[in-house]
């Protein structure tokens, strides 16, 4: 006879209804938990085969650079440093103008940006011909922010940055699109726009791709991102919710 | 200007808020804000120059200017000289040992908490161990009550998060059923919305007084929107029960969450004119967490510890039925790894209950700090011998809205059973009724399961 509990778990994702074993979980559902955070860890810890993802990205041309976050626990400590590019490296950027610079980050998963970085980049870049585009940046310990100097030495009028997310239990690898105009350092987070969830159960790189172009369209043509922007935007389009608990995002 | 004196050198600490940044703890937050100790000696010398410092110099020092700042201005203005009268002559390490001593009970807290400042207690804590931290805590007894009683010693409450990330109401009243099964929801059944906003906010109050109602429930529970979100609820005539907001030690720190003193207030009278509370009418609710002020570049270089505990200033002025600390939540900026999440855990709870709060904790951590679960049976154990109003459970631990781990309803169940701590009484009768407690106080081995099918039939899903 089926379990009650079995009822309400096709209702949720949540992990309801694992039984006990005293005032413990079950084996099973105890190593299904260790392997999902296991995973999660190693996606953060994970580091980007940079080789690789310019082959993927050919023929486009790449410039390979790193923030002033030199190392993992830096990188987790000091997030004002994933933000600085390192000395010497704006020098590496060609002085644009360019309409449009796309940054690739891989923030808190090297897995996301091994798996949909290169399709989504080939994508935007697909969907908008008309633009100019800047040689794509491949930037190690990147923060979202580290797009502001990288934009601004680019001469870019807007630059995408596509990095990373924070790994959760049940998706290690999903990637963020974040777009900023006129980038320059000390831009707030509320003059971006963001697209989260690409991942093989979220935004497919594809669809993704759509929903920036939209957004690098009517940037361009607006000359803003942001709170702004984001009211503009068609229904569904932006649809994410923006989790929070408690603390203001950082 | 402090000293301390070592061998033949003498370390200077310019301010107050300066001895209070170097006495703390280790922690990557300071680090971040530059406020650190420069070394371990340092570290510890601060520690010796403070114990040596009147409790009475933290009334004139000055943290956060009071012109500028309202919740300086709240400090200040509220203090209660009378209450702070028996330990007024002391130092912090006297204050240390005055709350250590055998004479000193949950009476003795109780009638200085008024005259104690978040500045006073977060000093006292920097000298006392993780241990010493329990044991204070655990004399402390704040007590709290709307249609439960929280805080009474020998219990233990749990608030129910069943949070979904599309804020779909089936899922989310299948893990509250999963969570009533283990005995959780006597604090709150709360719900972090995925989305802010009036509408949703009111299906969710809507469906969860529903079920509270044919479950014949004594819960309280609430919806963790913005507060103004809530007032436009009150309004619409939703059920609201608790007031939620999250809160923090400085005015530009609050102005970040949108939220002014005079917001709080309004929302406070307005929660209190519903009258739904049925043993008590506490209807205020608190989230803070270290770090919050820093990023919001809002801490006016005090300490990360101490910016905290001026949030329990604010908290306190709203005779709250919840207040927790979502301490291992903001990240490994703030709090590194499991050991600066632990000690950030006690203290909080610590100075809460100085400070007179009734207060909870969300044991939790990030996948990018270095912590994992069997940190978080260590802090909660250690909370529950604090004598912890409450703590947050979620289904397996994993919240897959806010994607972080918090404790399972399991957790709450052994901790009870280990501990012999009892959930509030009026929830303690209601689940003996529904099958979920046998005459020890334990959940019967296959109690959740016949609960369940009783709990599901009876919401028809």
């Amino acid at each position: 006879m089926a379990s009650p509990f079995d009822a309400l778990k096709h209702l949720t994702r949540a992990r309801i209804a694992l039984g006990r074993a005293g005032d413990g979980l079950p084996t099973q559902a105890l190593l299904d938990f260790t392997l999902a955070h296991a995973l999660a860890r190693d996606a953060i810890y994970g580091e980007v085969d940079w080789n690789e993802l310019q082959k993927a990205l050919s023929p486009l041309s790449t410039i390979a650079l790193t923030s002033a976050a030199t190392d993992k626990q830096t990188y987790l400590r000091r997030p004002d440093l994933g933000r600085t590019l390192a000395d010497g490296e704006a020098a590496k950027l060609p002085k644009g103008p360019f309409d449009i610079a796309l940054v690739i980050g891989d923030g808190l998963s090297a897995d996301a940006c091994m798996a949909y970085a290169a399709e989504t980049a080939h994508a935007v870049v697909n969907t908008l011909p008309d633009f100019t585009f800047a040689p794509i940046v491949l930037a190690k310990g990147a923060r979202v922010a580290l797009s502001d100097p990288i934009g601004a030495a680019l001469s870019a009028n807007l630059v995408i940055m596509l990095i990373g997310e924070r790994p959760g239990l049940t998706t290690a690898d999903s990637l963020g699109a974040y777009l900023t105009f006129a980038p320059r350092s000390g831009r707030k987070d509320s003059e971006r726009n963001c697209i989260s969830n690409i991942h093989a159960h979220g935004l497919t790189p594809s669809l993704a791709a759509q929903k920036i172009a939209w957004l690098a369209r009517e940037a361009l043509r607006l000359k803003l991102t942001g709170v702004d922007l984001k009211e503009a935007a068609p229904d569904g389009l932006l649809a994410a919710p923006t989790p929070t608990k408690a603390l203001p995002n950082t | 200007m402090y000293y301390a004196d070592f061998r033949h050198e003498r370390i200077s600490f310019p301010d107050l808020k300066t001895l209070l940044a170097h006495a703390s703890p280790q922690r990557s937050g300071d680090a971040l804000a530059g406020l650190a100790a420069p070394d371990q000696k340092t570290r510890v010398l601060a520690r010796m120059a403070l114990a040596d410092v009147p409790l009475s110099d933290f009334l004139s020092a000055n943290f956060v200017p009071y012109e500028s700042d309202d919740v300086t201005r709240l400090i200040i203005d509220t203090h209660d000289r009378e209450a702070f009268k028996p330990v007024a002559s002391m130092t912090v390490g006297a204050f240390r040992e005055f709350l250590l001593a055998d004479t000193t009970h949950a009476e003795t807290l109780r009638c200085l908490a008024p005259g104690l400042t978040p500045e006073m207690v977060t000093a006292v804590s920097k000298l006392m161990t993780n241990g010493d931290l329990i044991a204070g805590a655990a004399k402390a007894r704040i007590v709290t009550a709307f249609r439960t009683t929280i805080g009474l010693e020998g219990r233990l409450a749990a608030r129910l998060q069943p949070n979904h990330p599309t804020d779909d109401l089936a899922a989310i009243m299948a893990a509250t059923i999963d969570g009533l099964a283990y005995g959780s929801g006597d604090a709150v059944i709360g719900v972090n919305p995925a989305t802010d906003n009036l509408d949703n906010t009111i299906q969710i109050l809507q469906m969860l007084d529903t079920m509270r109602d044919k479950l014949a429930m004594p819960v309280q529970s609430c919806v963790l929107s913005h507060v103004t979100t809530t007032l436009a609820a009150i309004e619409q005539g939703a059920p609201v029960d608790l007031v939620f907001q999250s809160i923090a030690g400085t005015q530009k720190a609050n102005e970040g969450f949108g939220v002014t003193l005079a917001m709080l207030r309004e929302a406070h009278e307005a929660a209190l004119s519903l009258k739904r509370g049925t043993v008590g009418n506490h209807v205020m609710y608190f989230e803070t967490g270290q770090g919050a002020a820093l990023s919001a570049n809002a801490h006016h270089s005090v300490d990360q510890q101490t910016v905290e505990a001026r949030a329990y200033a604010v908290g306190r002025a709203f005779n709250p039925l919840l207040v927790n600390t979502v301490v291992g939540f903001i990240g490994p900026e703030y709090l590194f790894d499991a050991k600066e999440i632990i000690r950030a855990g006690l203290e909080d709870h610590f100075c809460g209950k100085l400070l007179g709060l009734p207060m909870g904790v969300d044991v939790c951590y990030t996948n990018h700090a270095e912590a994992d679960q069997n940190d978080m049976d260590l802090l909660a154990f250690a909370l529950a011998n604090a004598g912890v109003n409450f703590l947050i459970a979620v289904p397996g631990a994993d919240d897959i809205m806010l994607n972080y781990q918090s404790l399972s309803f399991h957790d709450i169940v052994r901790l009870r059973h280990v501990l012999k701590l009892k959930p509030a009484p009026e929830f303690e009768t209601w689940l003996a009724r529904m099958g979920l407690l046998d005459a020890q106080g334990r959940l019967p081995a296959d109690a959740a399961s016949a609960a369940m099918q009783r709990l599901i039939a009876a919401q028809g899903l």
